[in-house]
C-alpha cells in the first residue's frame, strides 16, 4: 500500500455514548499498525434503529449527514458489524424510499469504502498479527450482523488466535443470535430473555473469563445479563483485545 | 391487480353473468391485470390473524416448559437433517440462485402464465375456478362438493386450505373433512391448531400424541404406545377405510406447471398419493403463486424442496396430474385458484418476493424466535419468519402489526431459504409501512414516534448530539446503589425497564469518545 493509509473511524453512537474504551482500541490498533486515523467530529449515528424499528423517514437526514461526514475518506472504519451492515445495505434503500436517488448512489459508493474493523485489518491491511498480548481465556460470540450481512467469516477468530497468549474456546452454537436485535429487546423482551438465556448458558459452559464480540450492542446485551447473574464472566470489545499489549494491557471492565 | 373470479372450462356453468368468460387461447390478461386495487385476505374467514399481540402470545408459550423442550428437541433434528443433505450438494448456491430466478420470473409474467395453466388444465379436461379470497373458495370448494352427493371428503394436508378454514367452512354446509397427514390428523383430533408449516403437531410429543389417539380414536388398541410406529400404524388402521370410501378428495398444491397443466403434490407418507388417486373427484385448491413456467423447472425445486423441508434427498411421493383420464384416477378434477391477498402482495415491489416461498420450512426450523415462542404465538397458519412477512402482507399491515418486529433480523432465515428470500430486508419494510400507516391515521403520534423523530433531530446535527450525551450522563447518578456496583444501572424506568428486567445497563461512562478525541488530540477533523 502506498503511503500510510488515512482512515476516518465511525465511531458509532452506542461506543462514543456509552464505550469510549471501543473507539479508543480502534484507534490504538489502527495506528499501531501504521494508519492515520482521523476523527470526523461531525458524525453522530447512522440510522440503524430508525430504520429496523420502521423510522425511515427519520432515518433519512442520518443518512445523508453519514454520507457528507464520511464521503471525502477513501476508508471508514467502524467496531460494529451491525452499523457497517447499515450502511452497506439500508443507507441506499432509505434514500431510495424517498426518493432521493442521487443520495443512493453517493451512499452505495460510500458503502464500499466502508469497512467493520476485523474486515479492515485483514482484507485491507493484509494483517492478522496485530501484536497484541492478552493472557486471557476468550470465547468469541461472531454477531449475526458480521456473520450473515457482512460475511466477516472467520477472521475475528484469525486475528484473536494471533493474540500473544490468548487462548481461545470455541462457543457452542454460536452462530445464534444472542437475542439482542435492537428494540426487539424491549418490544419482545420475554422472547430476547429466553434467547439471552441460551446464550449465556453457552458462554458458562466454556470456562472462559471473556466473552468477546465485535459489537458494543450484542456485549451490552450479553454482558447485561451475565452481569445481573454475577457470573464473574466478563464481555469485551474485540478492538479492545487487538489494543492490548504488555506494555499497555486492556483495562478489566 | 386482482385477479377476478371466474369459472370456465370444460361444462363449467358460468357464474357471476356480468363477467364474460374470455375465450380459451386467447390470452387478454390486461382486462384483470392492470387493476391498480389492492385488495387484502377479508376479515372474519380463515386463519390469517391471532387474537393477541406476538408478544402476549409468546408469553405463554415461553413459560411452557414442555412445549420448549418439544419444540428444541424437534427443530434442532431436522435442522441437523436438513444441514448435513444440503452440504452433500455441490452446487447448492447456484440451484438457490436458479430457484430464486425461476420464481421471480415466475411473479413478474404471473397473469399470463395462469392464464396458461388455465387452459391447459382445461384442455386435459379439468376445471379451473377463480377464487378471489377465502369466501369464494369455501364456497366453490363446498359447492362442489355438495354437487357430487358426497357428506364426506378425505384432505392431502394443504396450507391453503387451513388459511381459508375450509374444514370449518365444509363442517358449517353438513360436510365432514378427513386429514390424512398424521400429523394434520393429530392437529384435528386435538381441536387444535398446526404450529409448523411442515409438521403441524411440532409442538406434541410422542406421550401427548398417544394420550390423544388413546382418547379419540374410535376402536383403538387400549395397550397403544408410543412408539412412533405403532402410531403411525394406529393413525394408519383408521384411515385406512375412508381412503376407501370417500368420493371425494381435497388437496392442495405444491407445483402447478403453467405450460402443461400439470399440477404436484410432494409428500413423505402416502396419505396423499391415496387422496389423489383413490376418489372420484378431486378439488385442488392453489395459491396462484404456485406456479412454475416449464416442466423442465421442476427439476430445481424438486431438489431444493426435499432437502430444505423434510432434510430427505428425494421426497417418497412425488405425485403429478395432468387432467383426467378416463379409467385411472379422479374423473373429475377441480382446480381453484386462490388469491386471497396474494396480489396485493405482488403489487408491492419490495415485498413481492415473498410469494417466491415454497413453504419448506426451513426458515421455521433454523429460527431462534420459533424455536422458542412456537407456532401458535403467530396467531396465522403461517408461522415462523416466513409467517412473519406472508400474513401481514395477506391481511394488510395493521390486522398483523405485531409480527414484522418478531424478529432480531439475526438472518438465519434468509441463509437458508432455498429460493432467496431476503426475509430480514422485507420484515424491515414492513415496519416502515407500518410506521408510515401510524403516521397516517393517528391524530396524536405515539410515544416511539415522538421519541424516534427527537433522537433524529438530535442526531442530525453533531453539537445537538454532543449536549444531548452530556445530558445522559446525568443518568450516572441513575440508580445508584450502594453495593460498589458503579459500572452498572440495575434498573431504568418507562419503556427501559424491560431492558433491566432481566440485564443491567451500564453505566455512562465519565467521557465520551467524542470528548476523550477533543482532548487528547486537541483539535477536532
Ligand atoms: S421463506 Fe424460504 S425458507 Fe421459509 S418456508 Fe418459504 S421457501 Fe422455505
Amino acid at each position: 500500500m502506498a503511503g500510510r493509509p488515512r482512515v476516518a473511524l465511525l465511531v458509532t453512537c452506542l461506543a462514543d455514548t456509552l464505550f469510549p474504551d471501543v473507539g479508543k482500541a480502534s484507534v490504538a490498533v489502527l495506528e499501531r499498525l501504521g494508519c492515520e486515523v482521523v476523527f470526523p467530529a461531525a458524525q453522530t449515528c447512522c440510522g440503524q434503529a430508525h430504520i429496523n424499528t420502521g423510522y425511515q423517514r427519520d432515518a433519512l437526514p442520518l443518512v445523508r449527514g453519514f454520507v457528507e461526514t464520511f464521503e471525502g475518506f477513501d476508508a471508514v472504519v467502524a467496531p460494529s458489524g451491525s452499523c457497517v451492515g447499515s450502511v452497506r445495505h439500508q443507507h441506499a434503500i432509505v434514500a431510495r424510499r424517498f426518493g432521493d436517488e442521487a443520495l443512493a448512489q453517493r451512499a452505495e459508493g460510500l458503502a464500499a469504502r466502508t469497512y467493520e474493523l476485523s474486515e479492515y485489518l485483514v482484507d485491507v491491511l493484509g494483517v492478522t498479527d496485530v501484536g497484541a498480548s492478552y493472557p486471557h481465556t476468550v470465547t468469541y460470540h461472531p454477531t449475526c450482523h458480521s456473520l450473515r450481512m457482512l460475511g466477516v467469516g472467520d477472521k475475528p477468530l484469525a486475528l484473536l488466535r494471533a493474540v500473544h497468549g490468548l487462548q481461545l474456546v470455541e462457543l457452542p452454537a454460536a452462530e445464534e443470535c444472542c437475542g439482542f436485535g435492537g428494540t426487539f429487546a424491549v418490544k419482545n423482551a420475554d422472547t430476547s430473555t429466553a434467547m439471552l438465556a441460551d446464550k449465556m448458558s453457552a458462554v458458562l459452559t466454556t470456562g472462559a473469563e471473556v466473552c468477546a464480540a465485535s459489537d458494543s450492542s450484542c456485549l451490552m446485551h450479553i454482558g447485561g445479563g451475565l452481569s445481573r447473574l454475577k457470573t464473574g464472566v466478563r464481555t469485551v470489545h474485540l478492538a479492545e483485545i487487538l489494543a492490548s499489549t504488555d506494555d499497555v494491557p486492556a483495562g478489566v471492565a | 391487480m386482482s385477479v377476478a373470479p371466474q369459472e370456465r372450462g370444460k361444462g363449467a356453468p358460468q357464474e357471476r353473468g356480468k363477467r364474460a368468460p374470455q375465450e380459451r387461447g386467447k390470452v387478454v390478461p390486461q382486462g384483470r391485470t392492470l387493476l391498480p386495487v389492492v385488495v387484502h385476505a377479508p376479515r372474519g374467514v380463515g386463519h390469517l390473524r391471532g387474537d393477541e399481540s406476538f408478544p402476549d402470545a409468546a408469553r405463554g408459550a415461553l413459560a411452557d416448559t414442555q412445549l420448549r423442550r418439544n419444540l428444541g428437541h424437534a427443530t434442532a433434528t431436522i435442522r441437523d437433517k436438513r444441514a448435513k443433505v444440503v452440504g452433500e450438494v455441490d452446487d447448492w448456491e447456484a440451484l438457490r440462485t436458479a430457484g430464486k430466478a425461476i420464481k421471480d420470473h415466475t411473479m413478474a409474467r404471473l397473469p399470463e402464465l395462469l392464464t396458461q395453466l388455465e387452459a391447459n388444465v382445461t384442455a386435459a379436461g379439468g376445471v379451473v375456478h377463480w377464487a378471489r379470497d377465502a369466501t369464494e373458495a369455501n364456497q366453490i370448494v363446498t359447492r362442489l362438493v355438495a354437487e357430487t352427493g358426497s357428506r364426506e371428503v378425505v384432505k392431502v394436508k394443504s396450507m391453503a386450505t387451513q388459511e381459508i378454514a375450509l374444514n370449518e367452512a365444509l363442517a358449517d354446509a353438513g360436510i365432514e373433512a378427513f386429514e390424512t397427514d398424521l400429523a394434520e390428523l393429530i392437529v384435528q383430533l386435538g381441536d387444535d391448531k398446526p404450529s409448523h408449516i411442515l409438521v403441524p403437531a411440532i409442538h406434541k410429543n410422542r406421550a401427548e400424541i398417544r394420550e390423544l389417539f388413546a382418547r379419540t380414536l374410535p376402536g383403538v388398541d387400549p395397550e397403544l404406545t408410543d412408539d412412533p410406529a405403532a402410531l403411525a400404524g394406529a393413525a394408519r388402521q383408521h384411515l385406512r377405510e375412508r381412503f376407501l370410501t370417500a368420493k371425494v378428495g381435497i388437496s392442495g398444491a405444491n407445483f402447478a406447471v403453467a405450460d402443461t397443466g400439470t399440477l404436484s403434490v410432494v409428500e413423505s407418507e402416502g396419505n396423499g398419493r391415496m387422496c389423489l388417486t383413490l376418489p372420484e373427484t378431486l378439488i385442488t385448491v392453489m395459491g396462484i403463486e404456485k406456479l412454475v413456467p416449464t416442466w423442465q423447472d421442476l427439476e430445481v425445486f424438486l431438489q431444493l424442496l426435499p432437502r430444505s423441508s423434510t432434510g430427505e434427498r428425494m421426497n417418497p411421493y412425488t405425485s403429478l396430474w395432468t387432467g383426467v383420464h378416463e379409467g385411472d384416477g379422479p374423473q373429475s378434477f377441480h382446480l381453484v385458484l386462490l388469491d386471497n391477498g396474494r396480489t396485493a402482495v405482488l403489487a408491492d415491489e419490495a415485498g413481492r418476493e415473498t410469494l417466491n416461498c415454497i413453504r419448506c420450512s426451513a426458515c421455521l426450523n433454523v429460527c431462534p424466535v420459533y424455536e422458542r415462542a412456537g407456532g401458535h404465538a403467530y396467531g396465522s397458519v403461517y408461522p415462523g419468519p416466513i409467517g412473519a412477512i406472508l400474513s401481514p402482507q395477506l391481511t394488510g399491515i395493521e390486522d398483523n402489526a405485531s409480527l414484522p418486529y418478531a424478529s432480531t433480523l439475526c438472518g438465519a432465515c434468509y441463509e437458508v431459504c432455498p429460493v432467496k428470500i431476503d426475509i430480514p430486508s422485507i420484515l424491515v419494510h414492513l415496519r416502515a409501512e407500518h410506521v408510515e400507516a401510524q403516521r397516517e391515521t393517528r391524530r396524536v403520534p405515539t410515544a416511539e414516534a415522538i421519541s424516534m423523530a427527537a433522537a433524529s433531530w438530535t442526531m442530525a446535527d453533531a453539537s445537538r448530539w454532543e449536549k444531548a450525551q452530556t445530558a445522559s450522563r446525568a443518568g450516572r447518578l441513575l440508580g445508584r446503589r450502594r453495593d460498589k456496583d458503579a459500572g452498572r444501572i440495575r434498573s431504568l424506568p418507562g419503556p427501559l425497564a424491560a431492558w433491566t428486567a432481566a440485564r443491567d445497563a451500564p453505566r455512562p461512562p465519565a467521557e465520551t469518545f467524542r470528548q476523550w478525541w477533543a482532548r487528547d488530540r486537541g483539535a477536532d477533523t
